[in-house]
């Protein structure tokens, strides 16, 4: 059989158009690369969307004490130390360039009384940091790259799906895919690639994240022989909607806490006394999520299972202009008044502070020519990100990316692909359509999110993991023999087939690394191992193919020079 | 467990016919929520588009019983139960698959809109009361739902001629941004065909995060448009200095 295929050639082919995927096209763009952006969805509908609160960035345009030593510092505590200095270091300093970047393109913030962008208070940062449109700053950003990157003529290929990386020898040569519309097969000739895919929630049953989160970029480039880091370290956000059930999961912004909102339990307890008096509902997304799960196990929970998170002290009108999207969004979707009433919320699956393992400077891989930004990177969150250090983390890094993939084609002549991959690529996507009594990919995917859901939350312990590594080897078995009903044109069950390789490949690696870290550190909680550890304070675990096998490494947290090292420890 | 009955619409650019699926209801359901059963139950290669599930992105646009809607917005508890539930995919774009339509159209109109060009050297100060009126249309998420029941492309097809109240809304944002040098009305006039808006409202109904785009971006727009091509004064003094535009 000889797969039937169209190809397109590029300097830079960047998977995912999301903050990092766009700010890395417009990085390379600017360096007169041929650059081409692959996405699953319309171009403009990414996961950055769904960001609310903020973009972190020293601009102390409000506290005017704000610089990026404590950004730096903020982040570095923030990730217990497990951060890669470095890219700490780089992201606090260029934050406010990046911000003030996409004004001149267009952005239009919230403004200060001076005219200047205005800044909100948020979880575990010093100073009122976060530059924001009221609760729908992504789409703000989103949008005004998307613009950017229209004008500038970025070719945009929408609802194309990559499912393989494709190697010229040991470097990247580029990427095999499908169209969703027609089925069709693609395959991209590139000499560098960014991969900018975001995150993997969709592994869990109670999550904020979309149907594109399924983790394709880390299982890509694992694929492809690159490293993941720091794995086991998966944030639940603090404040998920509920109730009702089809909404359990949806994003309630942490601007509410910025704006003032305060958490209670059924007895009226303002909780957050009890687990962190000094920063209160303002303390880090581990810390508060934690004393939400704890407070409902121990009884104390809403009605639905949850804490009640209250704003409606604040005027009417404020609410509504600071927080427009929660006010519709508990309005129309679960009959809540917040200017009248509190909300009812519990953690959600959010964000993966793991990824692939890159270097801080370029956001090269392990893999030359391979690169990767934003969620789909580890490094700069260590073990539990801050809100808002995830946009200012998508323009800093993909810009970055962008760049340095742009330099590094420059220096490829031509690259070359063997047609026994493609084949092999082609053979894969088609064998779920051949199997007559294959499985429904919808039951497996829901069995997978039950197993991570209750054997790798929150709170983790050897027995549940253990158990976890069994089920996901079940998964994989009856994922051999999923099946696929229709024809390939815009089949979202073919696609779920698809995707529940890639859900796999990464739930395999955060379990395997939560297993092996015997501690607890910032969003991983071992019931078992409730304290922090320090040998483990100075360890990475690192994840890689070898053949079939994942294995598993422990390598050095990169050591901080002195003056940072001073930064981070002073006045506890 | 009470039942709904829903009929969607399955079927490609050849055509199609309703196909009956039974959903079982449960509080607080959307029209998606449904759709996602139907898909994990009864039919896995049903097409629908959907992103957030929290009326954010603006992928999820349907017809639910004729009407446009984002159908993670869409409660059952207010669609009456006692028929069938009818839902169909946006009927002023040629359908792909199910739910499914090709709207790439859109992405070439907006290509036609020149970008944001800010006065050079200019100070970047911008302030509250000046940047309110803008931000409102900046809320839009592109569901296109303004443009699926816009009558003059639901019924008149005028795709040539006219861009729709999407971009009639994003050039507005960029006409009234406090700090942009550049002026569309000749875009407006003769690319976008401003003037063939009948001003029905239509679109001000559907748009999901309730921006008044008749009000505050078109009629505004269609002003500007009267001042510089259709104003008598202006008309004779461009006469007199021999149009040189």
């Amino acid at each position: 059989m000889t797969a039937e295929y169209e190809t397109h050639d590029h300097d830079v082919l960047i998977i995912g158009a999301g903050g990092a995927g766009l700010r890395a096209a417009l990085g390379a763009l600017a360096q007169g690369a041929k650059v081409g952006v692959v996405c699953k969805s319309l171009l403009g509908k990414a996961h950055t969307v769904m960001a609310e609160g903020g973009i972190a960035a020293a601009m102390a345009n409000v506290d005017s004490a704000d610089d990026w030593r404590t950004h730096f510092r903020d982040t570095m505590r923030g990730g217990k130390l497990l951060n890669n200095w470095r890219m700490a270091q780089i992201h606090a300093q260029e934050a406010p360039e990046r911000v003030r970047e996409l004004e001149q393109w267009g952005a239009l913030f919230d403004r200060t009384q001076d005219g200047e962008i205005l800044q909100r208070a948020f979880g575990g940062h010093t100073f009122r940091r976060l530059c924001h449109v009221g609760d729908r700053t992504g789409l703000e950003m989103i949008r005004t790259l998307q613009d950017r990157g229209v004008q500038m003529g970025i070719d945009v290929y929408m609802e194309c799906t990559i499912s393989r990386l494709l190697k010229d020898g040991d470097r990247i040569g580029g990427a095999f895919g499908y169209w969703r519309e027609q089925g069709r097969f693609v395959v991209f000739r590139a000499k560098s690639i960014v991969i900018a895919t975001g995150g993997i929630g969709k592994a869990w049953k109670i999550t904020s994240n979309s149907w594109e989160y399924t983790g394709d970029g880390m299982a890509l480039a694992y694929g492809a022989g690159a490293e993941l880091k720091d794995m086991e370290f998966v944030q639940f956000h603090p404040t998920g909607m509920v109730w009702p059930p089809g909404v359990q999961g949806i994003l309630v912004t942490e601007a509410v806490r910025g704006e003032g909102g305060i958490l209670r339990n059924k007895l009226g307890e303002r909780f957050m006394e009890k687990y962190d008096p000094k920063r209160m509902e303002l303390s880090t997304r581990d810390v508060v999520a934690r004393s939400i799960y704890t407070e409902v196990r121990e009884g104390r929970g809403t009605e639905h299972g949850g804490a009640y998170l209250d704003i409606s002290h604040k005027a009417s009108d404020y609410v509504k202009k600071k927080l427009p999207s929660m006010y519709h969004q508990f309005r129309e979707l679960a009959d809540v008044d917040i200017t009248k009433e509190p909300m009812e919320v519990g953690p959600t699956c959010h964000y993966m502070m793991g990824g692939i393992r890159v270097d801080a400077e370029t956001a090269q891989s392990s893999v030359p020519g391979l690169f990767a930004a934003g969620e789909a990177a580890a490094g700069l969150h260590g073990a539990n990100r801050l809100g808002g250090n995830s946009l200012s983390d998508l323009l800093v890094f993909g810009r970055r990316a962008g760049l340095a993939a742009a330099e590094h084609a420059k220096t490829i002549d031509t690259t070359s692909i063997d047609s026994g991959q493609i084949e092999e690529a082609a053979r894969d996507m088609l064998v779920p359509f051949e199997r007559k009594d294959g499985e429904n990919p919808y039951t497996i995917h829901r069995d997978l999110q039950e197993a991570m859901q209750d054997l790798v939350g929150i709170f983790r312990n050897q027995e549940d993991l253990t158990r976890a590594l069994e089920e996901l080897e079940k998964l994989k078995a009856r994922v051999g023999h999923v099946g696929v009903e229709g024809s390939r044109m815009f089949n979202p069950g073919w696609h779920l087939a698809q995707d529940l390789k890639s859900m796999l490949t990464v739930s395999e690696a955060v379990t395997r690394s939560a297993l092996t870290r015997q501690e607890s550190r910032g969003a991983h909680s071992r019931i078992d191992y409730p304290g922090l550890d320090a040998t483990w304070g100075t360890k990475n675990n690192v994840i890689a193919r070898e053949g079939s096998a994942m294995t598993l490494r422990q390598s050095p947290v990169p050591e901080m020079p002195n003056e940072l090292k001073q930064l981070v420890v002073e006045e506890k | 467990m009470a039942e709904a009955i829903f009929e969607v619409f399955r079927g490609n650019r050849d055509g199609g016919k309703p196909a009956t699926y039974r959903v079982p209801i449960a509080p607080g359901m959307v029209v998606l929520d449904a759709l996602h059963y139907i898909q994990a139950h009864q039919a896995p290669d049903l097409a629908i588009r959907w992103n957030c599930k929290a009326g954010k992105c603006g992928s999820c646009s349907a017809e639910v019983n004729g009407r446009p809607r984002l159908t993670c917005k869409t409660r059952m508890d207010a669609l009456p139960l006692d028929k069938a539930i009818t839902v169909t995919p946006m009927k002023s774009f040629p359908v792909i698959k199910d739910l499914v339509t090709d709207v790439s159209w859109n992405y070439r109109v907006n290509k036609k809109i020149p970008p944001f060009e800010p006065r050079p050297g200019v100070e970047w100060k911008m302030y509250q009361r000046d940047v309110d009126r803008v931000q409102e249309f900046r809320k839009c998420i592109e569901c296109f739902l303004c443009q699926n029941v816009c009558h003059v492309l639901r019924e008149h097809e005028e795709k040539e001629q006219f861009g729709g109240p999407r971009f009639f809304v994003r050039v507005a944002a960029l006409e009234m941004h406090p700090l942009d040098s550049k002026s569309r009305t000749r875009i407006l006039k003769d690319e976008l065909g401003i003037g063939l808006c009948n001003i029905t409202k239509c679109c001000t109904e559907v748009c999901p995060e309730e921006i008044h785009i008749t009000d505050n971006a078109i009629i505004p727009l269609k002003e500007r448009v009267v001042d510089e091509f259709y104003d008598p004064v202006l008309f004779l003094v461009r006469k007199i200095r021999g149009a040189n535009k």
